[in-house]
């Protein structure tokens, strides 16, 4: 799993964890960058419902947000850099 | 000092009027820039009551930006106001007490809320079922009879579910029909059918009432600087007589038992702010002065401003899973680490509570403890695992006990229902699957 508190992060992924119905999809599709939990729900990195994403990760995180069935994951503009 | 809430006066209209007098004409609302109170609010430094103490001034602000965003003010985007005085946390009366005593201070600060924001619409929330419905119907009745209002408030009554008085949920049942909290937007930005709504808790609509008449510099000078004012504070559990006290903000936990006529006995722990709240241990607790940053400090949560006292009658642990076996149900269902997670946690603290856990067990606990934290769309499984994790640091000793399969409390008395937090019946009836009428 690969965190971005030392490199600027290219995107963010959010999680609607409402809309999730812990398909486990996004796993499959990025099982480096989603893990899931005992209830087969996604992990983001970090812990929360949104992830800073590296640009390393970009096509991951593409591909987590594609493969959703319900549309519950995508992908934001990063936080503007301080 | 004396109240400033009126706890102690009579409800009616009239009894309200010879005390408070009328609620003077504020500025209203024009364009982009708020009418009425925000300046006072500001300079009074008033935070909200319900449990997030977020500065009010700011909602107020953000609710007009809100509804301004798209230029011309539409139909669509008018504001809307919401007074929240559902109460869901069980330990907590205060609402009720305030309600019983001052309703035209709460439906006051109503007002001046809907004419700082703009609002053509005004609601009053209470759960199902609320003891305060009968009271509000009357001082509504008055009010019509009076004219007093400028606009129109509506008594609205929700389930009586925990989650249903977070504040998108509510907006989600006034717009429509529906408990359930929403996800991402918050409810100024869309709120009740779409439009910005402010939702402020009634204790603090009634402190606006009271800054709508003396002004903010008034308002400020009681209470502690970081959040002025006075608190209505529900004391329970190992106290003479549980009950509401009305304290200025920063009065030491000692005096607020004191008020309630001092603890039972040695206190062993303290729950504060509710069930989303945390567990602190007793020892040096009393010192603390009950402020939101005060509490914080010493590990706490002053949330709804709920000061649950546990004595050495009174085993912790037993407390903690009732009240998380409760929390796990009244999840929304929404989000999978609420609905697999908290029952999961539960069925943990009942097992350690019933002595039949083990190392393993607490070590995998504290796992998903953390693992559910921050991944629901409200604060409901975040809440539900600060109150265990709290709790287990706060009795690491009766954990410790209870691992070794003994309990310090087992055989020397049974608690008592005073004791006991409150955990209200459980629904049978569940959800039904499409999320419809939550209730």
């Amino acid at each position: 799993m690969t965190s971005t508190t030392t490199q600027q992060a290219a995107a963010v992924l959010a999680l609607d964890p409402i809309r999730c119905d812990g398909r486990g999809l996004c796993h499959d599709a990025a099982p480096h960058l989603i893990e899931l939990d005992e209830w087969g729900y996604p992990v983001l990195p970090g812990g929360t419902v949104r992830a800073n994403i590296a640009k390393s990760d970009l096509a991951a995180a593409r591909d987590a947000t594609h493969a959703c069935p319900v549309l519950a994951l995508h992908l934001e503009k990063p936080p503007p850099p301080r | 000092m004396a109240g400033r809430l009126g706890l102690d006066t009579p409800s009616s209209l009239a009894a309200h009027r010879d005390q408070h007098g009328p609620l003077p004409t504020l500025p209203k609302r024009h364009g982009g820039s708020p009418g009425g109170l925000v300046d006072e609010v500001e300079r009074a430094g008033l935070r909200g009551r319900g449990g997030g103490w977020f500065p009010t001034h700011l909602k107020l602000r953000a609710v007009v930006k809100s509804s301004h965003e798209r230029g011309r003010l539409s139909r669509t985007r008018q504001p809307v106001v919401i007074g929240n005085a559902m109460e869901g946390e069980p330990a907590s009366s205060k609402d009720e007490v305030l309600l019983a005593a001052s309703p035209h201070l709460v439906l006051d600060g109503i007002q001046a809320a809907a004419q700082t924001v703009g609002a053509t619409d005004a609601f009053l929330a209470v759960h199902r079922g609320s003891p305060s419905i009968g009271v509000l119907e009357r001082a509504l009745y008055e009010r019509a009879a009076a004219r007093v209002d400028d606009v129109p408030i509506t008594l609205v009554t929700p389930p009586a579910r925990y989650v249903s008085s977070e504040e998108s949920a509510l907006s989600h049942w006034v717009g429509d029909g529906i408990g359930t909290p929403v996800y991402p937007d918050r409810p100024f930005q869309r709120g009740a059918a779409g439009r910005p709504t402010l939702v402020q808790n009634a204790e603090t609509l009634a402190h606006m009432a009271l800054i709508a008449r003396h002004g903010g510099s008034w308002y400020s000078t009681v209470g502690a600087a970081s959040a002025p004012g006075t608190t209505l504070v529900t004391v329970g559990g190992g106290v003479a007589r549980p009950g509401i006290v009305e304290v200025p903000t920063g009065t030491s936990v000692a005096d607020i038992l004191a008020l309630c006529g001092g603890p039972t006995g040695p206190i062993r722990g303290y729950l504060t702010g509710g069930y989303g709240g945390g567990w602190v241990a007793g020892s040096g607790f009393d010192a603390v002065a009950w402020d939101p940053d005060s509490v914080r400090n010493a590990g706490g949560v002053i949330g709804a401003s709920i000061l649950w006292a546990v004595d050495e009658t009174t085993c912790p642990l037993e407390e903690m899973a009732r009240v998380a076996a409760w929390m796990a149900g009244e999840s929304a269902g929404q989000c999978g680490p609420c609905m697999f997670g908290l029952p999961t946690v539960a069925d943990d603290v009942r097992a350690l509570a019933l002595r039949q856990f083990d190392e393993p067990g607490m070590k995998q606990l504290r796992t998903r403890l953390g693992l559910i934290t921050g991944r629901g769309g409200c604060k409901h499984p975040d809440g539900t695992a600060r109150f265990v994790s709290t709790g287990l640091a706060a009795f690491d000793d009766e954990v410790a006990l209870h691992l070794d399969g003994r309990c310090s409390v087992v055989g020397r008395r049974p608690v008592t229902d005073a004791h006991a937090l409150p955990v209200p019946p459980v629904r049978l009836t569940a959800m039904d699957p499409d999320g419809r009428d939550f209730e």
